[in-house]
C-alpha cells in the first residue's frame, strides 16, 4: 500500500512540492537574518577591500591604484607602533581581567552578607557610560592633584605626569580597562558558576579532594565554555577601544597610546583619508578573522561542552 | 469619482498647510568648538536667540561639536554624509584643506560692501584670503600670550610688574620661581607651555621669536628641520629637561589652565581666549604679556574663523552672511570679547564704549590686540590635519625624552614631506 503511494505519480509531485515549500519556508526565515549579515558585515568588508585598492581624488574620482596603499601601510610608523601597542595592550587587559573576574565570581557565589551589594559593586563599571568613566579616570590621573598623586603625596612622593609619560599611559590604560571589564565577565562566570551541578562538589569532598583541586580539576575545566566567549570578548574589546582614548590621551604622547581602531578613526574622519582607512581596516579584519579561525577550528573542539 | 475627490481634497490641503506657514523661515545649523575655559557655550546660546530676536525669519541651530579638531571633523564626515551645516566657526588654518574638500564658498559673492572685510584686523583677515578671495571671516581670534601669576613674584622677590622679555630672562626668572617642599618636591613650577593639543602652535611661536618662518604662502612646505625650529624646540625641551623650571612629560592644553589657577606654576602661555575664564577664577593678582623675545617678539595668530558651506541654499549663504555680520558688528566683537578673553577682530570695536571701559579697569585685555603687530599668520598648510599630527608629535617626543628634538622634528619633516609632495 504504501509502495504504491509513494510510485504513485501524483504522491511524487505532492512529496516534490512538500519539499520546494520546504526550501521556500526554510529560506524565508533565514532571509531577515541574512539580510542583516550581508548588509551589515558581508557587503561592508567586501567593499572595504575594495576601497583599499582605490583612492579618491579630491575631485572625487576613483583611482585604481592597486596595492600601493599598503605598502604605503608598510611605510607608515604610527601604523606599526598602533599595532605592537594593541598587542601589549591585549596582552596587558585580556588575562588579568579573565582571572579577576573568575575570583570575583566565586567569592560573591558564597553565601554571604552583604552579596548583592558586593555584586552591584562590581558590575557598576559596566553600566557606567564610557565617556563618564574616561572623565573620572583622567582625574583620578591628573598630575599632581588628581586622586593618585594625592594618595602619593601622603607619603611624601611627588607628583607623576601618568597619562603624560610614554612609560606611563599604556598601564594606566590597561589598569582602567581591567577595572571596567573584570566586572562584566564576572556576571558570565557567576551565571556559569550557578549552572553547576553541587552534586559534583559534594563528590569531590567526599573523595577528600581540596578545594584548589576541586577548582582545578572539575569547576575551572566546567567553566570552559565561558572562558572561550568572555575570551573571544575580551579580545573584541581590546581591539575596540576608541572613546576612552579620544577623552584621555588622543593617542599620546607620541602616538604611545594609539590603538588600531583609534588610528584607523583618525584617519578617516580627522585626516579624511577614507582609502587609507579602508586598508587600515583590512589589517583589523584579518586579525580578527584569524582569531575567528582560532576559535573554530582548534579551540572549540578542545572544550568540553555540557 | 473618489479619486478625484481625494486628488482635489489633498490639494486643499496642501494649499492650507503652505498658507498656514509663516514667510518662509530661513533654517541654519552653526557647527562650533569650544577650546578654552568658561561658559561658552552659555554666551553663544544667548547670543543666537538675540539673534533670532532681531532677524525672526531666519533660524539658528548652534551645535557645540568638542574642539577644533572634533569640529572639523564632525563638519567634514556631516558633509561626506550628505547633512553638513550650513555655516561653522572652525580654525582659521582649515581653509586649505576646506578649500580641497570644495566644501566652502568665497564670502565675497555673497555680500554686496566689500568694504565690510576692510573693518577687521589686517592680521585676521588675511588668514582667509587665498588667491584674491575671501574664504572666511574672523571671529574667535587670539594669539597666544604669558599669564603671570604676581603674588608667585612678590613670593620669589621678583618685581610683579615686570614679565620676563627675553628667552634667557624666562628660564632666569622661572628658576626663582620654582619652588620645592621638605622632601625635595617640586610644589611650584616656573612655566609651563602646552603641548598637547595644540603642540604645533606653541612651537611655531618659539620659531617666529627665533626668526624662522614654519610655512610658505601656498602651503606646501614646512620648515621643521630648519636650525632655528630645532633650536627653538631645543630651548622648549631645556625648560623641563635642563633647567628643571618646567614639569617633565607632556603639559595637557586643557588642564594647563587649572595648574595656574592652583598656583602649580608660575607663569603659562596659553591663548588669550582664556583670559576671561582665568580673570573670573583666578584667587590672586596676574598679569598678562606680549611673549618673550629670542631675536624679535612674536606669535602666530589662531582661533576660528566662520565659513559658509558650498552645499548650502542661495537663501541660506544669505542669511548666514547675515548672521556672521551680526556676531561680527563691533558691539558684538566687544562683548564676545569681553566675555571670553578673545581678541575682538575689529579695530572698531576697541573704540566701543564699553570696550573702553573694560579695558581701563582690566588693561589685561588689550595685550593680545597689541601683540598683533608682532604677529604671523598661523600654521596653515594643504592636509594640516596631518601635520598639526606630525608636528605634534615631534614635540611630544621631544619633551618626553624618547628623542632629541632633532631627531623628532627631522622625522616629521620626512612625513609631512611626503603628504605635501601632492600639492606641489
Amino acid at each position: 500500500m504504501s509502495d504504491y503511494a509513494a510510485s504513485s505519480p501524483i504522491a511524487t509531485r505532492r512529496a516534490g512540492s512538500q519539499a520546494w515549500w520546504n526550501a521556500v519556508n526554510a529560506w524565508l526565515l533565514l532571509l531577515p537574518a541574512a539580510v542583516l549579515l550581508i548588509a551589515f558585515t558581508h557587503f561592508p568588508i567586501l567593499a572595504t577591500i575594495r576601497h583599499s585598492l582605490f583612492i579618491t581624488r579630491r575631485n572625487g574620482t576613483e583611482v585604481f591604484v592597486g596595492l600601493e596603499s599598503y605598502q604605503a601601510m608598510m611605510a607608515d610608523p604610527i601604523f606599526w607602533r598602533a599595532l605592537v601597542n594593541n598587542f601589549w595592550f591585549a596582552l596587558g587587559t585580556i588575562p588579568t581581567s579573565i582571572a579577576l573576574a573568575l575570583m570575583m565570581a566565586i567569592w560573591v557565589n558564597r553565601n554571604m552578607r552583604g552579596r548583592g551589594f558586593l555584586r552591584l559593586a562590581y558590575f557598576t563599571p559596566t553600566v557606567l557610560p564610557m565617556i563618564a568613566v574616561a572623565n573620572i579616570w583622567l582625574f583620578f590621573y591628573t598630575p599632581d592633584y588628581g586622586l593618585l598623586d594625592q594618595l602619593r603625596a601622603l607619603f611624601g612622593l611627588a607628583g607623576w605626569n601618568w597619562l603624560g609619560d610614554p612609560s606611563t599611559v599604556m598601564g594606566c590604560l590597561i589598569v582602567m580597562v581591567i577595572w571596567k571589564e573584570a566586572g562584566f565577565f564576572m556576571i558570565f562566570y557567576l551565571a556559569a558558576l550557578q549552572q553547576l551541578s553541587p552534586d559534583l562538589d559534594e563528590a569531590a569532598a567526599i573523595e577528600g579532594a581540596s578545594r584548589w583541586y576541586t577548582f582545578r580539576r572539575i569547576t575551572f575545566p566546567l567553566l570552559m565554555p565561558t572562558t572561550l566567549f568572555v575570551a573571544i570578548n575580551a579580545v573584541i574589546n581590546s581591539f575596540k577601544l576608541v572613546d576612552h582614548l579620544v577623552i584621555m590621551t588622543k593617542g599620546g604622547p607620541n602616538n604611545a597610546s594609539t590603538l588600531l581602531l583609534y588610528y584607523i578613526y583618525e584617519v578617516a574622519f580627522t585626516f579624511q583619508d577614507s582609502s587609507y582607512a579602508a586598508t587600515l581596516t583590512v589589517v583589523l579584519l584579518v586579525l580578527l578573522s584569524t582569531l575567528a579561525l582560532i576559535k573554530f577550528g582548534y579551540l572549540d573542539r578542545r572544550i568540553h561542552y555540557q | 469619482m473618489i479619486a478625484r475627490r481625494t486628488i482635489l481634497m489633498a490639494a486643499a490641503l496642501a494649499a492650507l498647510s503652505v498658507g498656514a506657514r509663516p514667510a518662509a523661515a530661513v533654517d541654519l545649523t552653526m557647527y562650533y568648538p569650544v577650546a578654552v575655559g568658561g561658559p561658552v557655550t552659555k554666551i553663544i546660546d544667548d547670543m543666537v536667540s538675540r539673534f533670532e530676536k532681531d532677524n525672526p525669519d531666519i533660524k539658528v541651530t548652534a551645535v557645540y561639536a568638542g574642539n577644533y579638531t572634533d569640529t572639523m571633523t564632525k563638519a567634514m564626515t556631516a558633509m561626506k554624509g550628505g547633512q553638513p551645516p550650513q555655516l561653522s566657526v572652525l580654525l582659521s588654518t582649515d581653509v586649505f584643506t576646506l578649500m580641497d574638500e570644495n566644501a566652502i564658498v568665497p564670502i565675497d559673492g555673497l555680500v554686496s560692501d566689500k568694504s565690510w572685510f576692510k573693518e577687521f584686523y589686517p592680521a585676521f583677515i588675511a588668514n582667509g584670503q587665498i588667491d584674491g578671495k575671501t574664504w572666511s571671516v574672523p571671529f574667535q581670534r587670539s594669539t597666544i600670550v604669558l599669564y603671570w601669576n604676581k603674588e608667585a613674584f612678590k613670593e620669589a622677590g621678583l618685581d610683579p610688574e615686570k614679565a620676563p622679555a627675553s628667552w634667557d630672562e624666562m628660564v632666569e626668572i622661572s628658576k626663582k620661581l620654582v619652588k620645592k617642599d621638605g622632601a625635595g618636591n617640586t610644589t611650584r613650577w616656573g612655566v609651563e607651555i602646552p603641548s598637547t593639543g595644540y603642540a604645533y602652535w606653541m612651537l611655531q611661536a618659539l620659531a617666529i621669536e627665533n626668526g624662522q618662518k614654519m610655512m610658505n604662502e601656498p602651503g606646501n612646505e614646512v620648515y621643521l628641520t630648519a636650525p632655528k625650529t630645532v633650536a627653538a624646540l631645543e630651548y622648549w625641551v631645556d625648560l623641563s629637561r635642563k633647567h628643571n623650571v618646567a614639569p617633565a612629560g607632556s603639559i595637557d592644553w586643557a588642564t594647563l589652565r587649572t595648574d595656574f589657577l592652583e598656583g602649580k606654576t608660575a607663569m603659562m602661555w596659553h591663548t588669550t581666549g582664556n583670559l576671561t575664564a582665568v580673570k573670573d577664577a583666578a584667587k590672586f593678582q596676574f598679569g598678562v604679556a606680549m611673549l618673550p623675545a629670542k631675536e624679535k617678539r612674536g606669535s602666530p595668530t589662531g582661533g576660528g574663523n566662520f565659513y559658509i558651506f558650498k552645499s548650502a541654499s542661495p537663501e541660506q549663504q544669505k542669511a548666514a552672511v547675515k548672521f556672521i555680520q551680526w556676531m561680527t558688528a563691533p558691539e558684538r566683537a566687544a562683548e564676545w570679547s569681553m566675555k571670553t578673553g578673545y581678541v575682538a577682530v575689529s579695530p572698531a570695536a576697541y573704540k566701543t564704549p564699553a570696550m573702553q571701559e573694560y579695558a581701563k579697569g582690566f588693561p589685561q585685555a588689550t595685550v593680545a590686540r597689541d601683540q598683533l603687530e608682532h604677529a604671523v599668520p598661523e600654521l596653515s598648510v594643504h592636509e594640516n590635519g596631518r601635520i598639526y599630527k606630525f608636528v605634534g608629535d615631534a614635540v611630544q617626543a621631544a619633551v618626553t625624552g624618547a628623542q632629541k628634538p632633532q631627531e623628532a622634528l627631522a622625522a616629521a619633516q620626512q612625513q609631512a614631506d611626503r603628504v605635501l609632495r601632492a600639492y606641489k
